[in-house]
């Protein structure tokens, strides 16, 4: 269910790439899954595969997380991408049970294949090493509405909070006997342990409300701002921007798969 | 419930997009200061809640409760939930960057339809009716949730829609356990904290 103490772990990083402006790196991670999304040619795909993975390799990573990370999310697509050789009609490549399986298909389940990977790839060698207040300041810094980012924030804060309430609610649980089950009785107790947090979430989200208003609280989080893009900021940019045209020229080389 | 990167269209996933930038736009208009550490506080319930799998049949799965969000949050639902899928998508890598549009609206959105549709309702209930109206805001909003998703596959190509009909399928026992835990939650707030189903969904501070 749930390990660690802390929910939001980053994954653990101390490559160049760390020290790269977290404005850059997100721009720079949504520039890249934004081109991989609308390719059509698998070769851009794979260089994209390779490049991510090597740079995820060289941000020392925690291996078995990441590799967890990257295999959940093909499990969650496996039973589609099998499906689509037998849903696309087009050339048959072999029958089975009575459905034919097209080359086409395979290379769509082929495509899509390419392309998750390469964007959580991508995701987690640029994005994957930040803690979730450097992530907050990095939107804060790409203009996203400071609503927005000050929600965020509070979230990441209460998660944390949340979490523990959940712990000694379900600690509660336990000591009354209670063994989750799959009948009625469970999921009633599972939804009352649910407005419970709620409750509890709601009175201390009052109380914090009080004691922010005596602290001269006025809607929005003061952040420090972020220091200016140094040169090896403005490097990476030029790396990933050269990486990118990389990719296109590719893409219009080599012909669609489909 | 995830839709990855790269399986939609994109037209859907820009579609979806805009739609998601409204409607969260919309939704941060109507949180004022005073509901800010409340929203925050929701929105980290139904994350923490995502995180909690609950047995059903031979397997189990992890709550969605929108319905319940969407009872609590009114329009707010629209950045709470988005807030907690950009979390999920980079610290566990579930569901993409360019489809967070599409992946909002289609949990976001029928929860505002069930806060639409129930909060009246549930504003006047009173003992076995209150079960009710969170049984069907509960389930209701994860059917139409799961529709949605098939709507997005489908729309993206006639070869998604065995998959997308697989998706609704699959579904519908998370749509019946969702519903009695989304009774049981609402039944317990509206008996201890009524005031946090305000049906207006003015979200202020209730002191």
């Amino acid at each position: 269910m749930i390990g660690a103490t802390n929910v939001l772990v980053p994954l653990r990083s101390n490559s160049v790439l760390s020290r790269i402006d977290p404005r850059c790196r997100l721009l720079a991670a949504l520039a890249l899954i934004v081109t991989a999304v609308s390719f059509s040619s698998w070769q851009p795909l794979a260089m994209l595969v390779l490049v991510a993975a090597i740079i995820t390799g060289f941000a020392k990573p925690d291996w078995s997380r990441t590799l967890k990370m990257v295999l959940t999310m093909d499990g969650f697509i496996f039973v589609m991408l099998i499906m689509l050789p037998f849903t696309v009609s087009g050339d048959v490549i072999f029958t089975l049970w009575g459905f034919d399986a097209s080359y086409q298909g395979l290379f769509q389940a082929v495509l899509i294949a390419l392309k998750a990977n390469a964007a959580i790839l991508v995701l987690i060698a640029l994005v994957g090493g930040m803690d979730a207040i450097l992530l907050g300041r990095g939107l804060q810094g790409i203009y996203v509405p400071a609503k927005l980012v000050t929600l965020f924030m509070f979230t990441i804060r209460y998660i944390d909070l949340l979490r523990r309430e959940y712990l000694r609610l379900r600690v509660a649980m336990r000591a009354r006997a209670f063994v989750a089950r799959n009948n009625r009785h469970s999921w009633r107790s599972f939804g009352y342990l649910l407005g419970m947090l709620l409750v509890r979430g709601h009175d201390r989200s009052e109380r914090i409300l009080w004691a922010m208003k005596c602290r001269a609280y006025h809607g929005h989080m003061h952040f420090g701002s972020l220091p200016r893009l140094s040169t090896q900021d403005y490097l990476f940019a030029t790396a990933v921007i050269l990486f990118i045209g990389t990719l296109i020229g590719l893409e219009v080389a080599c012909p669609a798969l489909i | 419930m995830h839709i990855v990167d790269g399986a939609l269209s994109s037209e859907v996933v820009v579609t979806g997009a805009v739609l998601a930038v409204a409607g969260i736009g919309y939704g941060l208009r109507k949180i004022d200061i005073d509901a800010m550490p409340r929203v925050a506080m929701m929105s980290a319930v139904f994350f923490v809640a995502s995180l909690l799998h609950v047995p059903v049949g031979p397997s189990s799965a992890h709550l969605i409760v929108n319905g319940l969000a969407g009872l609590m949050l009114g329009w707010a639902v629209f950045p709470a939930i988005f807030i907690g899928l950009l979390l999920q998508a980079v610290f566990f890598g579930f569901g993409g960057i360019t489809v967070l549009g599409v992946n909002t609206i289609n949990i976001a959105l029928p929860a505002v339809l069930m806060w639409w549709l129930v909060s009246p309702f549930l504003a006047r209930a009173e003992g076995k009716s209150i079960l009710l109206a969170g049984f069907v805001a509960g389930s209701g909003a994860i059917a139409l949730s799961s529709i949605m998703v098939g709507l997005s596959l489908a729309a993206s190509g006639q070869e998604f829609v065995p998959t997308a009909k697989l998706v609704v399928m699959s579904h519908i026992p998370v749509m019946v356990v969702e519903g009695i835990l989304t009774a049981a939650a609402v039944h317990l707030v509206k008996k201890v904290r009524p005031v946090m189903l305000a049906p207006a969904g003015s979200l202020r501070s209730v002191g």
